[in-house]
């Protein structure tokens, strides 16, 4: 199993992102003069290898989804680095946009919007393929191809409108539209959010069955605990624009340490009476990401608040008794840095 | 590709859809309108006066020109001239016939002129955004500052009469609307994911344009512009009436209402003739429009 775009050997991290911020600027006023700046992403680094599935979880608006669309470059980044297989992504040494793009593809939450309504699927799907040299008829064959390979009869299928479709269907064919340009990598953005359960873990499936016989690798964006621990090797925990934690699957769903995760997995509703917990659950909403709180941007929620996350901003690092941990197991805060968060 | 993956990952229920041998888009929207009645009535009308006006020479016999001093403001049904006569006795059917060419043309070159300047400026503006869309909508807004008809009327004085210039003056007119339509619904259609997702697949701003953003596009400002049509109908019978537009003898129906308006007591109803002819032209391609609108939602009818 080696392919041709495999450049830096199985060790080499396929995406390496580092630093990654996105501050956009609200503009206001008689003169359109920018009042504020909201800080979606800020700083965000994480390393995703090959044929890994990460995890990316977090409240609505915490920057989940912008930063699947900074990684495509949808929108453009203030600052940070992206490499891609050991190639700096925009960088005159490394490789360009577009040629990235043609590796990395996304699958968005609304399947519906995300297909041109008057293509029909075969053309959606063979549309990319198209634009970039192939003919109308072997364009067309590999729709034929790919909707086959997400467990949609081309006969069916091929000819019909996004309209005509279910949205697990129309799911199915946003899949295939991604695998068009045979990329390495697929974002899956809230991919499987918008799906009924039974649909859901259909379409779950499909995505592993797709995975190993691809050699993909996914970035998963979900704010579905269970479904993140199903489908993911390792997660990252976003919190107002940063990551909070971050560690393999294991690690962070048997002890997660940061005092934000915590919360997050004790509002996950269990049926186990061993695991329900007395721990508070999260009360208000995010604090707007217009205004931060300085330091730790938890602390206005946390219940472990000390004087130092008012000051200071905690960094990633792994916790203190992290014997039990796998090395990678990186948290950011300042409590649980210092001593152990007694576990609930 | 196992038939038992297959099976899995699909429910066998949808064997039971028939076959449906989908047709492209526009053959879709053609077979659509093919089943609307009223659209196909209405654009038969359309095709008649079409014809009259190209083949006047064929259906109106007389001189649109040439006039009696002792047959003038003959009734409608006068042996010789079945739509009777105009204040100079001039044949009304071949006024009628011949004025339809410059009627029609009066209604359509200006609106073709300012969707083609129009759609382009507006679709630039939205899907570019930023400066550039900042200054085409800006430019446009200062032309919405003027009431339509005062507009024309100005640029047709700055310009002196003549059908050209009222056609330019209605282009003008017309440019503004058609950019806002355009900008709009382009900026919409710039927000949806599969515009999003064409750009992620790495191809070319120009080919997003082509392929995802005209195609969605298009049916709105086609629309608009059929809808256009019967407005510069109008205007432009409204420019000829006041002396603006083209200059007698030639026969227009905005003109003729106009000068056998001093005939409104004598003959009534061959007075009100050119009049008819203007607003059924302009209905008709009013309801054309509104057929077309309809043809075009893919969501309706399926």
């Amino acid at each position: 199993m080696s392919d041709p775009r495999d450049r830096g050997g199985p060790a080499q991290p396929l995406l390496l992102v580092e630093g990654l911020r996105k501050h956009f600027p609200v503009r206001g006023g008689l003169l359109h003069r920018q009042v504020a700046t909201v800080q979606a992403v800020d700083e965000v680094s994480f390393s995703l290898g090959k044929g890994e599935t990460l995890g990316i979880v977090g409240e609505s608006g915490c920057g989940k989804s912008t930063t699947a669309r900074l990684l495509m470059r949808l929108i453009e980044p203030d600052a940070g680095e992206v490499v891609f297989d050991g190639d700096a992504v925009g960088d005159r040494h490394g490789i360009t946009v577009n040629a990235m793009r043609r590796q990395m593809q996304m699958v968005f939450q609304d399947s519906y919007s995300s297909l041109n309504p008057r293509m029909t699927i075969a053309e959606s799907i063979a549309y990319a393929p198209r634009m970039h040299g192939l003919s109308t008829k072997e364009g067309l064959a590999r729709a034929d191809d790919l909707l086959a390979q997400v467990g949609l009869t081309p006969r069916q299928y091929a000819r019909r409108y996004p309209h005509e479709l279910s949205g697990g269907q129309r799911q199915r064919v946003n899949i295939a539209r991604a695998l068009a340009l045979e990329p390495r990598l697929v974002i899956l953005d809230e991919a499987v959010s918008a799906l009924d359960k039974s649909i859901e873990a259909q379409v779950l499936n499909l995505l592993s069955e797709l995975k190993e016989r691809f050699n993909l690798t996914y970035l998963f964006i979900s704010h579905d605990l269970n479904v993140v621990e199903y489908v993911s090797d390792r997660v990252l925990v976003m919190y107002l624009g940063r990551v909070v934690e971050t560690g393999s699957v294991d690690s962070i769903y048997a002890r997660p340490r940061h005092p934000y995760t915590r919360a997050l997995f004790a509002s996950k509703p269990t049926l186990d009476p061993d695991r329900r917990t007395a721990e508070m659950p999260l009360t208000g909403d995010p604090p707007n990401p217009i205004d931060p709180p300085s330091g730790c941007r938890f602390r206005t929620r946390c219940a472990f608040a000390q004087p130092i996350c008012t000051g200071l901003s905690p960094t990633l690092s792994a916790p203190l008794d992290s014997a039990d941990s796998d090395g990678a197991h990186l948290v950011a805060c300042h409590i649980a840095e210092a001593q152990q968060v007694r576990h609930a | 590709m196992s038939q038992a993956t297959l099976d899995l990952a699909q429910p066998r229920i949808a064997d039971a859809v028939p076959l449906a041998s989908a047709p492209g888009y526009w053959k879709a929207v053609r077979q659509r309108l093919l089943r609307d009645p009223v659209t196909i009535a209405v654009t038969l009308v359309l095709c008649g006066i079409v014809f009259i006006s190209i083949g006047a020479p064929l259906v109106a016999h007389a001189d649109p020109y040439v006039g009696s001093v002792l047959g003038r403001l003959k009734p409608i049904g006068t042996p010789g001239h079945w739509l009777g006569t105009d204040e100079t006795g001039r044949d009304l059917w071949a006024r009628l016939c011949y004025g339809g060419r410059l009627s029609l043309l009066a209604g359509i070159l200006p609106v073709t002129i300012s969707l083609i300047v129009g759609g382009f400026l507006g679709i630039l503006a939205g899907y570019v955004g930023g400066l550039v869309g900042t200054l085409i909508m800006r430019t446009m807004d200062v032309f919405y500052a003027f009431p339509s008809i005062l507009l024309a009327i100005a640029i047709c004085g700055l310009l002196g009469n003549g059908l050209s210039n009222s056609v330019i003056a209605l282009s003008v007119v017309f440019i503004p609307p058609m950019v806002r339509i355009a900008d709009t619904v382009t900026t919409q259609a710039r927000q949806l994911d599969f515009v999003e997702a064409a750009r992620a697949s790495g191809t070319t701003t120009m080919q997003i344009i082509r392929y995802h953003v005209l195609a969605n596009v298009l049916g709105s400002i086609l629309v608009y512009a059929t809808s256009l049509i019967s407005v510069s109908i109008i205007l432009s019978a409204g420019l000829s009436f006041l002396g603006l537009g083209v200059t007698p003898p030639q026969p227009e129906w905005g003109l003729m209402l106009n000068s056998l308006r001093q005939a409104i007591y004598v003959q009534p109803y061959v007075a009100a003739l050119p009049g008819v002819m203007i607003f059924v032209t302009s209905m008709c391609f009013n309801l054309v429009s509104d057929g077309f609108r309809s043809a075009m939602d893919v969501r309706l009818n399926k």
